[in-house]
């Protein structure tokens, strides 16, 4: 019957709305549940998802020692160029040469955090750091050499 | 004991006994500007960080505070801001009406002040029919938008002032039949009768479940008459930037700003006059002990706290409910809320007319 489907559209719509009010109404009574972040006064103790892509680092060893071969995978992976990797020739014990990584070059400035860069790497050398503050006063500085001075390739990494 | 009702007897004693008569009304009105102005500005302050920080503790959020205590003095600053802002006339524009267009937002605005009870025996003019005085000054205020959208030669003013007039004219109906729902149980337009008429109970707990129904279709219909969102076509930043103000700029934005917090402050007072007794204190039946305690909260605390808890649950609408399409605006008030209303009121007059109500 058409007033008894329209008496229950009446109620339905009563109730859907109802129930969107008590939920904003709780959030107005619940103020724990606030998102929001005070940064920078909670700077301290903020902390950071560790899925936020902020810039890609190399980690580094107590000895100094990295796991990239130089294969330049990641250079051929990103999309805009954003990795210059600079190779070298170590002659190891034998007397044979291997190829190193001499620098590392990352551009900040021109990274779009895609992560492609991370995936290519077959030795899962570099990684997203979370970090977000990178503002400088010169934009040479956002140039820089992943691979740590005088750092070498941690010894079995192929 | 100082009260509003106390202190306008003094003025009026002390005004009488210094001046001749004309010079008393003279002076009085010159207050009353004075007082009406004070009213809005301090309202447009306090309402727009009020609705700030509520929207922002539903959406989860802070809100503005960082200005003064708790961000109260934001607004402030938002108005010092757009004092000091160019106010832009669009070249094609009717610049006599696009001008005039603001004030003629706010004139009825504060027509609407004066019969309304601000405390015990504390108005401006007592009408003998306050509440068609209401009803019937209130829907001027579209003139106004609409005169707005008209003269800024802009499509988007011109489209979102169509859908306020559409819209104004529409819910002006489904409102008017909720008021005249409790006109009907308590049968006087006076605003100062309908409240005492409250003396033993607000309406809206002595009038069952007709009450009821008239209270939440007059929300609905004064949020959509004051363009607020679920019912902000006439805005509608989405799709039309902001409506029928696109153009307007500075002080002149200002006003129209301020008018929308103040007819939802004039709208809420009416509300709460109708159904919940104005500044009638919260009194049940023959109780006499508890009716006493009860009066011993000033009548202008009751007054603007049950306006402010209606502001809130205005607010609280806005923040809540997903926005309506015009056509699907237009389907709820002429499908719904006007049939509804009427079948309401009839069943409110059955009620009057037999005394079903306690
Ligand atoms: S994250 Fe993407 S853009 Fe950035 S360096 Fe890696 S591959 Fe290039
Ligand atoms: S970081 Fe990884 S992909 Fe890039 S050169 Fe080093 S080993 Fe190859």
């Amino acid at each position: 019957m058409f007033i008894v489907e329209y008496l229950k559209e009446v109620t339905n719509a009563v109730k859907s709305l109802a129930t969107g009010m008590k939920l904003t109404g709780y959030y107005f009574t619940h103020h724990k549940e606030i998102i929001t972040q005070e940064y920078p006064d909670n700077r301290a103790t903020l902390k950071m998802a560790d899925r936020f892509k902020g810039e890609v680092v190399m980690p580094h060893d107590a000895n100094n020692e990295h796991a990239c071969t130089g294969c330049t995978s990641c250079e051929l992976a990103c999309p805009n160029g954003s990795i210059k990797v600079i190779t070298k020739f170590d002659i190891n014990a034998d007397g044979k040469k291997k190829k190193a990584v001499d620098q590392h070059i990352y551009r900040l400035d021109m990274c779009t955090m895609c992560g492609l860069c991370i995936e290519a790497c077959p030795t899962d050398a570099i990684k997203m750091a979370n970090t977000f503050e990178h503002s400088v006063p010169d934009r040479n500085m956002l140039v820089k050499r992943l691979n740590n001075n005088g750092s070498k390739i941690r010894e079995g990494v192929e | 004991m100082i009260s509003f009702e106390n202190i306008v007897k003094w003025i009026q004693a002390f005004l009488s006994a210094h001046l001749p008569h004309i010079w008393v009304l003279a002076v009085e009105a010159v207050i009353i500007i004075i007082a009406a102005i004070a009213l809005f500005a301090i309202l447009g302050l306090v309402l727009v960080i009020m609705e700030r920080r509520v929207a922002a503790f539903m959406q989860i959020r802070f809100g503005p505070n960082r200005v003064g205590p708790w961000g109260l003095l934001q607004s402030t600053a938002d108005t010092i801001k757009l004092i000091m802002k160019e106010s832009i006339v669009p070249d094609n524009s009717d610049k006599f009406l696009f001008n005039l267009a603001p004030f003629m937002v706010m004139i009825p605005a504060m027509l609407i002040l004066a019969p309304i009870n601000f405390a015990k025996h504390f108005f401006i003019w007592d009408l003998n029919i306050g509440i068609l005085f209401v009803s019937s000054i209130s829907s001027i205020s579209v003139i106004g938008i609409l005169m707005g959208g008209w003269a800024s030669s802009n499509k988007y003013s011109l489209h979102g002032a169509m859908r306020s007039g559409a819209q104004i004219v529409s819910y002006e109906l489904s409102g008017g039949l909720s008021i005249l729902t409790i006109i009907v149980l308590c049968g006087s337009l006076k605003v100062s009768d309908i409240i005492t008429a409250q003396e033993t109970g607000w309406w809206i707990f002595r009038g069952h479940i007709p009450a009821i129904i008239a209270f939440v279709i007059y929300m609905i219909a004064v949020t959509a008459e004051t363009n607020r969102a679920p019912f902000d076509l006439a805005e509608a930043e989405s799709e039309l930037t902001a409506g029928f103000h696109t153009e307007y700029s500075g002080m002149r934005f200002a006003l129209f700003f301020l008018a929308e917090y103040i007819n939802i402050f004039i709208v809420c007072a009416v509300g709460a006059t109708l159904f919940f007794g104005g500044w009638m204190p919260f009194h049940i039946g023959t109780w006499h002990a508890f009716n006493h305690i009860m009066d011993f909260i000033p009548s202008s605390i009751w007054f603007f706290g049950k306006t402010f808890f209606l502001i809130f649950l205005i607010m609280w609408f806005r923040w809540t409910f997903p926005r309506l399409r015009i056509d699907q605006l237009l389907n709820l008030e002429w499908k719904y809320l006007m049939p509804i209303s009427m079948v309401n009121l009839l069943v409110m007059t059955v009620c009057a007319i037999y005394h079903l109500h306690f």
